[in-house]
């Protein structure tokens, strides 16, 4: 009796004591399983210095991929990169200005660019940076051994070759002239890096390590902890170092919404967009912090014009008239998007300035529905009132804000035209893969630029191109886009607006709205920027109490 | 008892190369892969990044590959986080989820287990009505939920404890309440019944017309034969709470790895795919182990070997 008793208070001793170490202090790793590492867990109490450091609390987000700038392919990576890293050019204040380079010749036929490297730019080391760190970065994003899934962005510039002719000149010869490359040059897959801190650490990952991450921007890495938080700090070495008055940044890795609003609202970050859609009316109306941008990206529809009765023009331009778009906006997405009616967002101008979709016109696309004209259209392609119209499919990927406005289509095109529409969603990997197989009748789509020109949309659509979905193609657009390349400022502008007259006749796209960037941003934050390619630059930012 | 160790063990060997065969096959039969993208990758890129983690080679190849990277405790690198290895991710992500976990886990038993025992001794009296009710909300409200008011109550409006983040003590408190909430409610109700259940044997009535003290009735007699149940319970609860939530870890923003399980399969990230289920199905085969020994040891009815 007495045996089992003391056995019976051994287990449970046993049991206990198996989970005591569990209750240790944060500074004890938890000795719970034999194959538990014996390292330290990343939970530090965050010591703050003697002096006032200027510092600011931002969200990134999703943790990013990868810091390294000829590897990155994502805006979290690309928001961090800009401001640790600076290429040949940047954009402040939505204007180009020198940069590495502190002024450049262009060619009489405009394919020839030389660019003069500032005189004493160093690395955060104190390294001199040169045109060769220029050339090694470029080499290495267009190598395929590099797997640089960014590296196409060479041949969307037509760069056709470049060199280091000495420490202080990289000249870069281009296939054609083309308008945006200067501008790309701001971009973080056209960033120096340096050889050997490369070489240091495979697969990008030294741009991690904050002992190896050596940068030229205004901040550099010194800490980086996965799904957790980043931190930058001041780089003295930088060539306008007087300008920046932030001495650090810390990253946080907030995905879940709610959580990043709460700690937004709560001061414990300065600068957020995570926030969930639900809150967003209420946010326009009571928070003055709470700001919305357009931005360069299109959320559209692909019709599968291989398939009846989608192949019929009439009937594509018929559904794309009669959706009300700025229902969607105002009542299904709320975040302030914008209808849209072509291809083509408002942040993008013509030679002369002019903004490039107001010169097309929208193409009878209203922002409401057009009932009228496309239940006409719709009896000319013999379906009168809908009638005899089959029944076809709409496929998004799974995701709770597509759900809700491919219901909203669903819904609009029953009560405008009286046909019915089945929804599917597939989840992301998947939904890739039938898309590109063209396995589909109307797909979600939706498109970022990656330069502030109509051709980042437009040269989606050549015949066969990995992002026309369509199964459409026109040897006439092909064309004019080919030509459009030998021809300069507005006339290059004229053949373009053509181009998107062919593509928007066709009805083979049916845009819904232009994308909007939401943010928060405290009071005390001054000077903090937003590029047109939506990315942040917080050299100049400064926090005022 | 050595030799049912040994029998044992084999067999957990043969149930995790189960569970390795089984998900690899399911693993590569579902559409998609670990390259696609928006905008494709140009071919030679695939070429390079296919070659580069050996998806290139025939699937038996790479099948083999992976048994003996398992074995050798190499489960090679993330196709999506680049550069970094999988052993990497579970030995940075483990002890963060593990000590979060392993504290809901002693919420759990030091909680549950005596309030089970007082409010089956204590049946249809308000304290059980309390814990009944308590219970039942334990078990029907979702840790999200209980995550997502805690928050807002003491983070949001109260502003007495971090909204995210395990860098002060005080930001344990709700990431282990999330999670402890539903097992917690469920040990109280198993604790409960099953000690209602003993409480009414033969041999608790001989006991107390020995005249035995009612402690000794109870905590001698009863709670042994009790908490079997619950212990059958807790060794599977501690692994899925050890090896952490997706929902509880996005909600608090904490590094563990419970995040992988869920993020690699949308990204098709084969090999932290793998790693994941493959340690946590070894922490779930380890724990019911634990168990079945603790069964033997509390009760000798229960003879291991047979």
């Amino acid at each position: 009796m007495f045996k089992r008793s003391i056995s019976l208070m051994l287990v449970l001793l046993l049991v206990v004591a198996s989970f005591a170490g569990c209750s240790k202090p944060a500074e004890e790793p938890a000795p719970v399983e034999p194959t538990a590492t014996t390292e330290p867990a990343p939970a530090e109490p965050a010591v703050e210095p003697a002096q006032e450091e200027s510092v600011l609390h931002w969200n990134v987000g999703a943790d990013p991929k990868t810091l390294d700038p000829g590897l990155n392919a994502a805006s979290d990576g690309g928001n961090v990169i800009n401001n640790t890293f600076e290429g040949l050019t940047r954009e402040i204040d939505g204007e180009l200005t020198p940069a590495m380079a502190e002024s450049w010749d262009v060619s009489e036929d405009q394919t020839t660019y030389t660019f003069h490297i500032r005189e004493g730019v160093k690395w955060s080391d104190g390294q001199a940076l040169t045109a060769n760190d220029f050339e090694y970065a470029w080499s290495r994003v267009i190598d395929p051994a590099t797997a640089s899934e960014y590296s196409w962005i060479f041949d969307a510039a037509n760069v056709d070759s470049f060199e280091a002719t000495d420490e202080a000149t990289f000249v870069v010869n281009l296939k054609t002239p083309t308008p945006w490359f200067l501008g790309l040059t701001t971009f973080y897959s056209f960033f120096p890096v340096r050889e050997d801190m490369v070489n240091a650490k495979a697969d990008g990952l030294w741009a991690k390590d904050g002992s190896l991450a050596i940068s030229n921007g205004p901040f550099t890495l010194s800490e980086y902890e996965t799904g957790d938080k980043l931190v930058l700090v001041k780089n003295d070495n930088y060539w306008r170092a007087d300008e920046v008055k932030l001495d650090k940044i810390v990253g946080r890795m907030i995905v879940e919404a709610s959580t990043a609003l709460t700690a937004y609202q709560g001061g414990e970050l300065d600068i957020n967009s995570n926030i969930p859609s639900a809150e967003i009316p209420g946010l326009i109306a009571e928070d003055p912090t709470f700001m919305i941008f357009p931005m360069l990206g299109t959320y559209y529809y692909s019709f599968n014009t291989s398939v009846p009765p989608l192949d019929n023009v009439d009937v594509r331009r018929a559904l794309t008239l009669a959706i009300d778009r700025k229902a969607i906006v105002e009542t299904v997405t709320k975040g302030g998007q914008l209808p849209a009616s072509t291809m083509i967002p408002g942040a993008i101008l013509d030679a002369e300035g002019n903004v490039f979709n107001e010169m097309t016109g929208d193409y009878g696309i209203s922002a409401t529905a057009n009932v009228e004209e496309a239940k006409a259209l719709l009896a000319k392609a013999g379906y009168p009132n809908g009638e005899g119209f089959p029944n076809f499919e709409l496929l998004y990927n799974t995701s709770e804000g597509h759900q809700k406005i491919a219901e909203a289509l669903q819904e609009m095109w029953k009560t405008n035209l009286n046909i019915d529409v089945t929804l599917a969603n597939q989840e992301w990997a998947v939904f890739q893969d039938t898309r590109t197989q063209g396995n589909f009748q109307i797909a979600r789509e939706g498109w970022i630029g990656d330069y502030t020109d109509p051709l980042t949309f437009l040269d989606m659509f050549r015949t066969g191109g990995v992002m026309n979905h369509t199964q459409w193609g026109s040897d006439e657009y092909d064309q004019i886009l080919d030509d459009s390349m030998m021809a300069k400022g507005q006339e290059r502008f004229e053949m373009l607006f053509k181009a998107d007259k062919i593509l928007m006749d066709a009805a083979v796209v049916m845009p819904v709205y232009y994308y909007t960037d939401i943010m928060m941003v405290a009071d005390k934050v001054q000077g903090w920027e937003l590029t047109g390619l939506s990315t942040y630059y917080f050299g100049r930012t400064e926090i005022v109490e | 008892m050595g030799n049912y160790l040994v029998k044992r063990l084999l067999s957990m060997v043969i149930t995790l190369w189960f569970v390795i065969t089984i998900t690899f096959f399911l693993m590569h039969a579902i559409p998609g892969g670990p390259f696609v993208r928006e905008k494709e990758l140009p071919p030679e890129v695939i070429e390079a990044l296919n070659e580069k983690y050996h998806l290139d080679d025939p699937l038996y190849v790479q099948y083999f590959d992976y048994l003996k990277g398992v074995v050798t405790f190499d489960m090679g690198p993330s196709f999506k986080m680049t550069g970094v290895e999988v052993t990497d991710l579970i030995k940075k992500g483990f002890p963060v989820s593990a000590k979060m976990g392993g504290l809901a886990v002693l919420f759990v038993l030091l909680l549950g287990v005596p309030i089970g025992i007082i409010s089956a001794l204590k049946q249809n009296s308000w304290i059980d009505y309390i814990v009944t009710i308590i219970a039942t909300i334990g078990v029907a409200v979702p840790g999200f939920v209980v995550a997502t008011i805690y928050i807002y109550i003491f983070s949001s409006k109260l502003a007495l404890v971090p909204s995210f983040g395990l860098e002060s003590a005080k930001g344990y408190i709700g990431p282990v309440l999330a999670l402890a909430f539903f097992s917690l409610a469920f040990v109280m109700r198993l604790m409960r019944s099953s000690m209602l259940e003993v409480l009414g044997e033969d041999y608790i009535r001989t006991a107390r017309a020995k005249g035995l003290p009612e402690f000794i009735v109870i905590y001698k007699h009863a709670l042994k034969n009790a908490i079997i149940p619950v212990i059958t319970y807790v060794g599977p609860m501690i692994a899925s709470v050890m090896t952490g939530s997706f929902v509880i870890e996005k909600i608090f923003a904490i590094p563990g790895m419970g995040k992988y399980f869920v993020e690699s399969v949308g990204n098709r990230d084969y090999t932290v795919l793998m790693g994941t289920t493959v340690f946590y199905a070894a922490l779930v085969i380890v724990a019911i182990l634990v168990v079945d020994v603790a069964y033997g040891m509390i009760d000798p009815r229960i003879k291991l070997g047979d």
